[in-house]
């Protein structure tokens, strides 16, 4: 009689092992589950909850001799305020296309960065800034003036004398 | 215990033993005799944890100058020096504004050796930025990218990024005018995304401008928060992720077979000359002697062995070599030329003109027309059209010739001329006419945005080489031409920005017509 040996499975033939493949997929998901999570968890640390930066509101007493149109720069500030007839007010002197100093010169204000040029009210006349400079909100109280670095008001906008 | 039981003899052997010592803890380590024979010269590479990432033959194609420069080893070599001497001067460098100008100023004028270390930490950064541009300009060109080393390619790519990023937080830790401005310059490029959705008005709900600037400076302002952590990117981060990075790239290279060859590459190069060191000096009969040695592929698989040979002494004597010389390169203009040092930050008044460092001042003349294009948009656009590359390009002739063999160099130098012609044009066609906003100062940003000479250019390039497919009826054509044009645009970028823009970012012909103040 002649008998045909079973075939032994090979141990590279594939094999369907449902409950292991199971095993395995909710392992590895839980696996990436928790990795995302902890990275996500890890970068919330990185992102300042509380930003260190100087009091954004500050007093200014303007000097007598202030002419019209001439620009008076607070000591550590990157603000100009001015004073004419109509009263005083205050343009930001960062750039806004990436944050220079603009230098304020006869006929507005210069970039030296990369050239943009603003007007007299800081309107955009050249170059690659996308927006005019901020004016910034000006209060009066008694002989000073307090200038708030936060609020923005719109252009044209001064506080009377 | 020795065999003759006379007197005193392990006291002698005690004394032959200690003379001997030295030799034997040589021999220990190496494992192997001196590398003289075909099996001692292999165990000398596998043997030892440092050289074993090389194979233990190369082939001769591999150690033709004109197949790499040197190139990739010579980045790898500037890194090592930039390692060693920015350790060294991370003994006295301290990462806090103003403190830090002062160390810096100490280490320059104080600390014995300070200056010329950090004139070497410089002069190499700026050496591996070169080496590691034309290492990617010579894997391009020989068609390196392509099956099976496409994924070395986006490993390259990240370490192109990684090497830029390095360099860059490297030169705003001085903290003086050059560095603040340039931290401030480059944190409002990270916020420029704003120009976008400030155009489509989602700017308060979505802001990804604002939290990248936010998580580059730790806070609104440039100050100590932003000087640790760029510190932190530059002694850490990105040198962790440069060395992982570079481990792939090394790894890959073996296990992609090896440099690209042409495939009929016997034939070009002859029969190995007399003075190199023979195959299979032991027993010519016996081919199965290499993978005796090592097991698995290897870069002398369906290459024959006949043209490989020993990879000591013949690789590592090229790698020591350039080795050599990258550091003479450094050594050299470390001596003729200083790091510079401008004055201590001034937050109130910008350096002008404030330049970025030179391999950013394509970017910079870019940015000079609009921030979010030049500095994110089109450096975003390359980065991914380079990555695409070897998936564009899935053709097979000419790969490991330098330019595609025959008719690619004509090509490359078409592209070239219309490429430098192209950039030429459109910057002297900016700069004596200016742009949008001079002649309609009320246009809206955004159409500058999607208007402007860097979106023109780039679009330019791009048509052109699309055509360039169309003619050659190849997409390798297609991807020379638009390498060599972006190429080009690069160089000229940055010639422009380096000679022929002053203060205020105006053009002179040369810097000695700027206007003194
Ligand atoms: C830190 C930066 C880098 C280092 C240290 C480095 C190192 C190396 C070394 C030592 C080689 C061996 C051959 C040679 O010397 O040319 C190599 C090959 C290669 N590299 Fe890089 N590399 C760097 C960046 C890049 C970049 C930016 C790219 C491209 C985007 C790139 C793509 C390649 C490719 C495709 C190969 C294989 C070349 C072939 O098969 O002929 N690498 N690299
Ligand atoms: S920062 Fe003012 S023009 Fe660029």
């Amino acid at each position: 009689m002649s008998t045909t040996p079973e075939p032994v499975p090979s141990r590279l033939d594939p094999e369907p092992v449902p409950r292991r493949d199971f095993l395995g997929i909710a392992s590895l998901c839980s696996t990436a589950a928790a990795l995302l999570f902890a990275g996500i968890g890890m970068l919330r640390l990185p992102k300042a909850a509380v930003l260190s930066s100087p009091s954004k509101r500050f007093r200014v007493t303007l000097p007598e001799s202030l002419a019209e149109g001439e620009a008076y720069i607070p000591p550590g500030r990157s603000i100009a305020l001015f004073r004419d007839e109509e009263g005083v007010f205050a343009i930001s002197l960062v750039c806004t296309h990436l944050g220079c100093i603009v230098s304020s010169i006869p006929d507005g204000f210069e970039c030296a960065c990369h050239g943009s040029r603003f007007d007299p009210d800081g309107g955009v006349m050249k170059g690659p800034a996308p927006t005019a400079l901020p004016w910034h909100r000006v209060t009066k109280s008694e002989d000073e003036f307090i200038v708030d670095e936060e609020e923005i008001v719109p252009m044209g906008t001064r506080v009377s004398l | 215990m020795s065999e003759s039981p006379r007197k005193n003899s392990a006291l002698r052997d005690f004394g032959a033993n200690l003379i001997k010592s030295p030799q034997r803890i040589l021999r220990s380590a190496m494992r192997s005799g001196s590398p003289t024979t075909d099996r001692t010269r292999s165990e000398f590479v596998f043997g030892n944890v440092f050289l074993h990432i090389h194979p233990v033959r190369t082939h001769r194609w591999s150690l033709r100058w004109a197949t790499t420069w040197g190139l990739g080893t010579a980045s790898a070599a500037a890194f090592l020096i930039a390692l060693v001497t920015g350790v060294l001067l991370m003994f006295y460098y301290k990462p806090y504004p103003e403190v830090a100008y002062d160390s810096i100023k100490d280490i320059h004028f104080v600390v014995p050796t300070g200056r010329f270390i950090r004139n070497i930490h410089r002069w190499s950064a700026n050496v591996m930025v070169v080496a590691v541009l034309l290492h990617m300009v010579r894997a391009f060109y020989t068609g390196a990218y392509r099956s099976p080393r496409e994924f070395n390619w986006l490993i390259g790519l990240g370490l192109l990024i990684v090497t830029l990023g390095l360099s860059f937080t490297g030169y705003l830790l001085p903290w003086d005018q050059l560095a603040y401005w340039a931290i401030t310059i480059g944190a409002n490029i990270a916020q420029s995304p704003r120009e976008v959705t400030d155009a489509v008005g989602i700017t308060e709900v979505f802001d990804p401008g604002g939290l990248q600037r936010q998580l580059l400076l730790g806070s609104d302002i440039v100050g100590e928060e932003a000087l640790i952590r760029f510190y932190l990117l530059h002694v850490m981060i990105l040198p962790l992720m440069l060395v992982i990075l570079m481990a792939v790239h090394f790894w890959r290279i073996r296990k992609d077979g090896g440099l690209t060859r042409p495939d009929d590459v016997d034939d070009r190069l002859g029969p190995p000359p007399p003075d190199t060191y023979p195959v299979f000096t032991e027993a010519p009969a016996k081919t199965y002697h290499l993978a005796a040695i090592v097991r698995g592929r290897t870069s002398a698989v369906g290459q024959g062995p006949e043209n490989t040979v020993p990879s000591m002494p013949h690789l590592f004597y090229a790698e020591l070599g350039v080795l050599m010389v990258t550091v003479f390169i450094c050594v050299a203009l470390a001596i003729v030329s200083d790091a510079p040092l401008k004055e201590l930050a001034n937050p109130a008044v910008p350096e002008n003109p404030a330049k970025a460092p030179w391999y950013f001042l394509g970017l910079q003349e870019m940015v000079s027309f609009s921030a979010f294009m030049g500095g994110v948009g089109i450096p975003t656009i390359v980065v991914i059209g380079l990555g695409l590359i070897p998936f564009l390009d899935r053709e097979r002739q000419g790969t490991g010739e330098s330019f595609g063999g025959p008719g690619g160099k004509k090509l490359v130098l078409e592209s070239a001329v219309i490429g430098l012609a192209l950039v030429i044009g459109l910057e002297a066609f900016a700069i004596r006419f200016g742009w949008l906003r001079e002649w309609y100062p009320e246009i809206p940003q955004w159409v500058i945005t999607a208007v402007n000479p860097g979106t023109i250019l780039a679009s330019l390039y791009a048509l052109y080489s699309l055509w360039l497919i169309r003619r050659y009826n190849s997409a390798r054509a297609g991807a020379m031409g638009l390498f060599t044009c972006f190429l080009c645009g690069f160089v000229v970028l940055t010639i422009i920005g380096s000679y022929f823009r002053g203060p205020n970012w105006d053009f002179y012909w040369s810097p000695a017509e700027w206007p003194l103040h």
